[in-house]
Order: C-alpha cells, then sequence, then structure tokens
C-alpha cells in the first residue's frame, strides 16, 4: 500500500521529466538537425580533417609516409608556381565578387524598389539561366567569347577590328567574365532580401530631412543594406577561389587557378600531401580573406554615416 | 519660463493671422478614386491644426502633399507664400514625424537628429549645439549615444519629434504620431506637444483619427470624411456646433431629434420637435435649408437629471432603460414619449447617478442653446 504510494507519484515524475525532455527546445532542435549534421560530419568535417593529416605527410611512390613534416607547406608557400597560381586565385575571386555585387545590386535595387506587382516574375526569370547545366553555361561563353565567336564577328562585322581578336578566350579576363555571370543570380538574392527589408519610410525620412535620391540612398539604403553585400560577397569569393572547371574551359595558360594545380597533384601528379597542403593553404586564405571583407565593408558602412 | 511663450503667443493672436499653408482645390485621384476631392484650407502662421478623419478620409494624403511626397492631380499648394508644385520633398520648407517615427536603426539619437543638419555643414560647434538643443526641447539630454534600437516607444516619438524640429521647418508635419503608444503616454505627450508648440511656435500639422486628441491639441480643426472637407473650425465650436450629423457623430455621441422648421430668419431658426416640443436656436452659418425637416442634436453630456422635486425651465421626462457604469461616470439610456431613440445621458456619478434604478421615470434638464439645428 504504502510502496505503491510512494512509487507512483514517482514514476508519474520520471514521465514527466522524459516528456519536459523531449518538448524542450533544444532537444528538438537537436533532433531537427541531427540527419544534415551527420551527413556534414561524415562527408565534410571527416574528409577535412583527412586531408589535414595528409599535408603532414610525405608521397613516398604508392605508399604513404606518415612521419609529420612541414615540407608541403614549404613548397606551397615558397614554390614561385603555387604562389603566383594562389595569388591569381585570389585576384580572379576578388575581382569576380566585386563586378558580380556591383551588377548585382542595381537589378536587385530595382527589383525591390521598381519591381511593383512583378517581383518574384522578376525572381523567376533571373533564375531561368540555372535551368541548364552550369558547364553548358561555360561553354556559351567560349561561344561568345572564342576566335570566331559572337563578339569577334560582332566587332569585325561593325569594321571596329579587322582580324578576330585572341584576347577573349584563354585568359584571366575570360575567367573573371564567365564567373561573374555564372554567380549573378547568388549575389542578387542576398540583395534582393536585404533591400527588401530597408523601411521605405526610413528613406522618405531621409528625403524630408533634406536628401537628394543619391544621398539618401549612399546614407540609409546601402548602410542597411550591407548585410546582404556582404553576404553576396562572400557566396561569390568563397566558392570561386577553388573553382576549377571553368579556368579549365576558358582559362587557357593564363587563366589556371589553384584549384587546378591541386587537382593535378590527386590526380595526374600523385601527390596526395602536396594537393592537402595546398587545399588547407587555400581554405585558411579563403578564411582570413572573408573576415577581411567583413571587416572592410563594415568600416564602410560606419564611414557612410 | 513656460509662461512666457504663452504670453508672447496672445499677442500674437491679436495681430491679423497670416496665412502659412494654402491649399487651393486640390484633388487627388487614383484611376477614378478620389482620396481627395476638391479640398480648399488656409493654415494660419503658428497654428496648431489638426486633420481630422476616419481612415481613408483623404487626411494623410493632403498631408503626404504638403510634405511633398505626393503631388496633386490638380490644385495647388503652397507653404510659407511658394507655390510648392516642381519642389522635391528634400527641398520644402517642412519636416515631418512620421507614424511609424522612421528613426534609422543603423545611427544612433544623436546621430539620428543631427541626420538632416550634416549637409548643411555647420560651422564651429552649431551642429552639436542645435542638436542638443533639440534633445533637451524633447527631454531626451543625454540619451544622445544610444542605439535607436534601445529606445522605448515613446523615446522614438520623441526622436522624430527632435530630428524634425532640429531643422527649424516652417512647418511640421505630424502624421499620427501618438498612434502607437498607449493611452497613458498618449495623453502625456498630447499636452507635451501642446506646450512644445506654443514653445516654438513653429505650425503644426497634425493628421489624427483619434477625435480627442484633435480637440485637446488644436487650435483649429478640419473634418474630413471620403476625401472632402466637411468642416474648418475651433475644437468648440466643431464639438458644440457641428455642420452635419457626419461630424457629430464622429465628435463623440450625439443625440439626434427630428424636427419640422416652423420658422426661419437671418440667425435662428424655430423648430417643432416631438420630444422637446417648440424650440428656437440659433442657425449655424453654414445651415442650407433642404425641404421642411432639420435635425437636432444634443450632446449626451448637456442633458441633466433633476434630482426629488428640483425644476428647471427646459424639460423632458422619460424613463431608464439601460444604465452603464463607467466609473467616473454613468450612461443612462433613457426612452422618452414621443422619440424613436431613445436619448443617451451622460451623468457624473457624483450625485448617484450610477444607482438610478433601470425603469425609473426621470426628468432631464437641458439648454435650448445647447441644441443645434442641422441641415437633414
Amino acid at each position: 500500500m504504502t510502496a505503491a504510494a510512494e512509487g507512483s507519484p514517482l514514476l508519474r515524475m520520471t514521465r514527466a521529466r522524459r516528456n519536459a525532455l523531449l518538448q524542450s527546445e533544444p532537444v528538438q532542435g537537436f533532433a531537427l538537425i541531427s540527419p544534415t549534421f551527420l551527413y556534414a560530419l561524415i562527408l565534410l568535417v571527416l574528409p577535412i580533417l583527412v586531408v589535414i593529416a595528409h599535408s603532414f605527410w610525405t608521397q613516398n611512390y604508392l605508399t604513404i609516409d606518415r612521419t609529420f613534416t612541414l615540407e608541403n607547406y614549404r613548397i606551397a608557400l615558397t614554390e614561385p608556381i603555387y604562389r603566383d597560381l594562389l595569388w591569381r586565385s585570389l585576384y580572379i575571386s576578388l575581382t569576380v565578387s566585386l563586378f558580380t555585387v556591383l551588377l548585382a545590386y542595381p537589378i536587385a535595387y530595382f527589383i525591390s524598389f521598381h519591381g511593383g506587382r512583378h517581383k518574384s516574375l522578376w525572381l523567376f526569370l533571373i533564375t531561368i539561366p540555372f535551368w541548364t547545366s552550369y558547364l553548358l553555361r561555360v561553354m556559351s561563353w567560349k561561344v561568345i567569347l572564342g576566335y570566331n565567336g559572337v563578339l569577334n564577328s560582332g566587332l569585325m562585322g561593325l569594321g571596329i577590328i579587322d582580324e578576330p581578336s585572341t584576347a577573349l578566350l584563354y585568359n584571366s579576363s575570360a575567367v573573371i567574365i564567365t564567373l561573374t555571370h555564372a554567380w549573378a543570380a547568388f549575389a542578387i538574392l542576398p540583395i534582393f532580401v536585404s533591400l527588401e527589408k530597408v523601411d521605405r519610410t526610413l528613406v522618405e525620412a531621409a528625403t524630408d530631412l533634406g536628401d537628394g535620391p543619391l544621398r539618401s540612398f549612399l546614407r540609409v539604403t546601402l548602410p542597411l543594406t550591407a548585410p546582404g553585400v556582404i553576404s553576396a560577397a562572400l557566396i561569390v569569393m568563397i566558392p570561386t577561389v577553388g573553382d576549377y572547371v571553368t579556368p579549365k574551359l576558358v582559362g587557357g595558360k593564363d587563366g589556371v587557378m589553384i584549384a587546378n594545380a591541386i587537382q593535378a597533384q590527386f590526380g595526374k601528379a600523385s601527390n596526395w600531401p602536396l594537393g592537402a597542403a595546398l587545399s588547407v593553404t587555400t581554405m585558411l586564405i579563403v578564411t582570413l580573406m572573408a573576415g577581411a571583407t567583413v571587416l572592410i565593408i563594415r568600416a564602410l558602412q560606419r564611414l557612410a554615416r | 519660463m513656460p509662461e512666457q511663450p504663452q504670453v508672447e503667443r496672445q499677442e500674437d493672436r491679436s495681430r491679423p493671422e497670416r496665412a502659412m499653408i494654402e491649399i487651393r482645390s486640390v484633388t487627388r485621384s487614383y484611376g477614378a478614386f478620389k482620396a481627395l476631392d476638391d479640398a480648399s484650407l488656409t493654415i494660419r502662421e503658428g497654428e496648431f491644426f489638426s486633420l481630422l478623419g476616419p481612415s481613408g478620409c483623404g487626411k494623410t494624403t493632403l498631408l503626404r502633399m504638403i510634405a511633398g511626397f505626393d503631388n496633386p492631380t490638380s490644385g495647388s499648394i503652397s507653404v510659407g507664400g511658394q507655390p510648392m508644385e516642381g519642389i522635391p520633398a528634400n527641398r520644402r520648407p517642412t519636416n515631418m514625424v512620421f507614424q511609424s517615427y522612421a528613426i534609422f536603426p543603423h545611427l544612433n539619437v544623436e546621430q539620428n537628429v543631427a541626420y538632416g543638419l550634416k549637409r548643411l555643414k555647420l560651422q564651429g560647434g552649431e551642429e552639436k549645439r542645435r542638436v542638443e538643443e533639440a534633445l533637451a526641447q524633447v527631454s531626451l539630454t543625454g540619451l544622445g549615444k544610444r542605439l535607436a534600437t534601445e529606445l522605448s516607444g515613446g523615446q522614438r516619438q520623441r526622436v522624430a519629434l527632435a530630428r524634425a524640429l532640429v531643422m527649424r521647418p516652417k512647418v511640421l508635419l505630424l502624421d499620427e504620431p501618438l498612434s502607437a503608444l498607449d493611452k497613458k503616454l498618449r495623453e502625456q505627450m498630447q499636452v507635451e506637444l501642446r506646450r512644445l508648440q506654443q514653445a516654438v511656435g513653429i505650425t503644426f500639422v497634425l493628421v489624427t483619427h483619434d477625435q480627442y486628441e484633435a480637440l485637446a491639441m488644436s487650435d483649429r480643426i478640419a473634418v474630413m470624411f471620403g476625401g472632402r472637407i466637411a468642416q474648418v473650425a475651433s475644437p468648440k465650436e466643431i464639438y458644440q456646433r457641428p455642420v452635419n450629423r457626419q461630424v457629430a457623430d464622429f465628435l463623440g455621441g450625439m443625440n439626434f431629434v427630428k424636427a419640422e422648421i416652423v420658422e426661419e430668419n437671418g440667425a435662428s431658426l424655430v423648430v417643432d420637435t416631438l420630444g422637446f416640443g417648440r424650440v428656437k436656436t440659433d442657425k449655424p452659418k453654414a445651415f442650407v435649408r433642404n425641404g421642411g425637416g432639420a435635425t437636432l442634436g444634443i450632446r449626451p453630456e448637456r442633458l441633466r437629471v433633476l434630482w426629488d422635486n428640483a425644476t428647471a425651465k427646459f424639460e423632458v421626462a422619460g424613463k431608464v432603460v439601460e444604465r452603464h457604469y463607467f466609473g467616473e461616470i454613468t450612461h443612462l439610456i433613457v426612452e422618452i414619449p414621443g422619440l424613436e431613440k431613445p436619448l443617451s445621458v451622460t451623468e457624473t456619478n457624483d450625485f448617484g447617478a450610477d444607482d438610478i434604478p433601470v425603469g425609473t421615470s426621470i426628468r432631464l434638464a437641458y439648454d435650448p442653446e445647447a441644441l443645434v439645428a442641422m441641415a437633414d
């Protein structure tokens, strides 16, 4: 009798506690992210750890010598070829993200401020090029920029040039043009979202206080959309550093980027440790560059006040 | 210190009033819909003017056209004697306090207030001095470094006010500035806004749908319905002498009684009513006869319960059919023989109106002066 009387509330309490645990927000949150989290853990974190481990080892023909060494990093950072490739990759990705943001901002601004009822139609139209494969889009730039391409024949037809220019394709400019186009939509969307969040009465208030359209844009709209600009820049910059398809197809000899070298090390050259060291170096530099970009844009934002 | 401007102001009022804003037959159409229909209005220099009306009456449209955010389809607006046509909002001598306050979220209080001054490139600490003066005017001294996101609703409102006042505009436009505040704060801000307006002497144009707000703060009110201006007058005149039933109804409770016109001359009207008998009232200036009928109106608080054997020169008898208790006052609904609708009576509770049982026969005293005639 007494035992039952004591036991049942206890049982009830543990059950209540278990229910409370299942209903608590952190537990539910973990439950929701766990599939993605496991996926990322197995397919992203583990491979990265493997790559990092490899970067400290040495390739011995077909076997891997697992003694710790920094030799690969010495090569990656001091060999002129890798240094040049790294610099070029950074230069290309920075230029691409700069141009992409510069081109995307006016488009996003137009859709957000003047899109009227057709905002979603405009956004939909922007995604249309993405219905085709990335390779196709890169190839079509080859058609446009090539020796007998659209641009050359157009310019010749207009009499601006006498013979086809070879300066259009197979260099870093071609890579920059192609990547800028390829990433435009990814930059338009975050900027569009941040523009949508700008309270229109703030622009009116700026106008009311004496600002013309350009001043109110620079003092209110632009600073308030800085988060969108930052994410657009990062979304473009981070993947383009490591892009290797585009330089391979339109870059020629002068457009080779670091990812092509990494691919060569893991492939033909069969020097996994060096490839790994190059990868890790690139990752670290991209991280630093992304951080620097955020800081620079924030500083500009403060300056705009 | 606060007394002095008031005295000055009274002297000002004896002088002929100068027009600050002239609105001449302004119409604003959106396709077939007319948000504003042939509105004409003169707002005087230094006055606190309210545009009062229900939502969609065109009051905000009119305010935005004065500010320059919208343009009249036809008609003209001038501010300070200068026609505003073709002048963009950023070059008008007006500043606005927005309904949502529109405080710049990326700037602190000081930077918000200084926003419009930056462009003027003031010399030698003048900007800082003016910002501090404006913050003091709205009692925000010492909060200059706060971020906009760290402010309460009332404080945001004050920042918006300071930001506009610091520009020393000819006209300050206020778009429902108090509607987002709770009742207590709203009443406090009404008093403060009125005091501030008298201290700075700037013409204030307030848009509101709250009749008490308009009555409490304004020198004059324009009541608007469906894009048209129904009446422009002082709060007292608007409340006591509304030109039509719509205006009367919008400005608080009003009992309407059907009347037959017996005699009409220059200044007065004699009408026959069923409940009040034959009554002689002042003829309102705007009264235009429309057939033989008219409507008499009387405010619920102008009817007084007669206790015990007390008598009055003018009284009506009836029976209490409903009683509603509101704390300091009680609403009695009194059925009067002959009247199609019972009268609503507001009585303060100091004599025990809250204890009158439903069903009691009572007599109500009234002053014929309080009866206002309206055209049907």
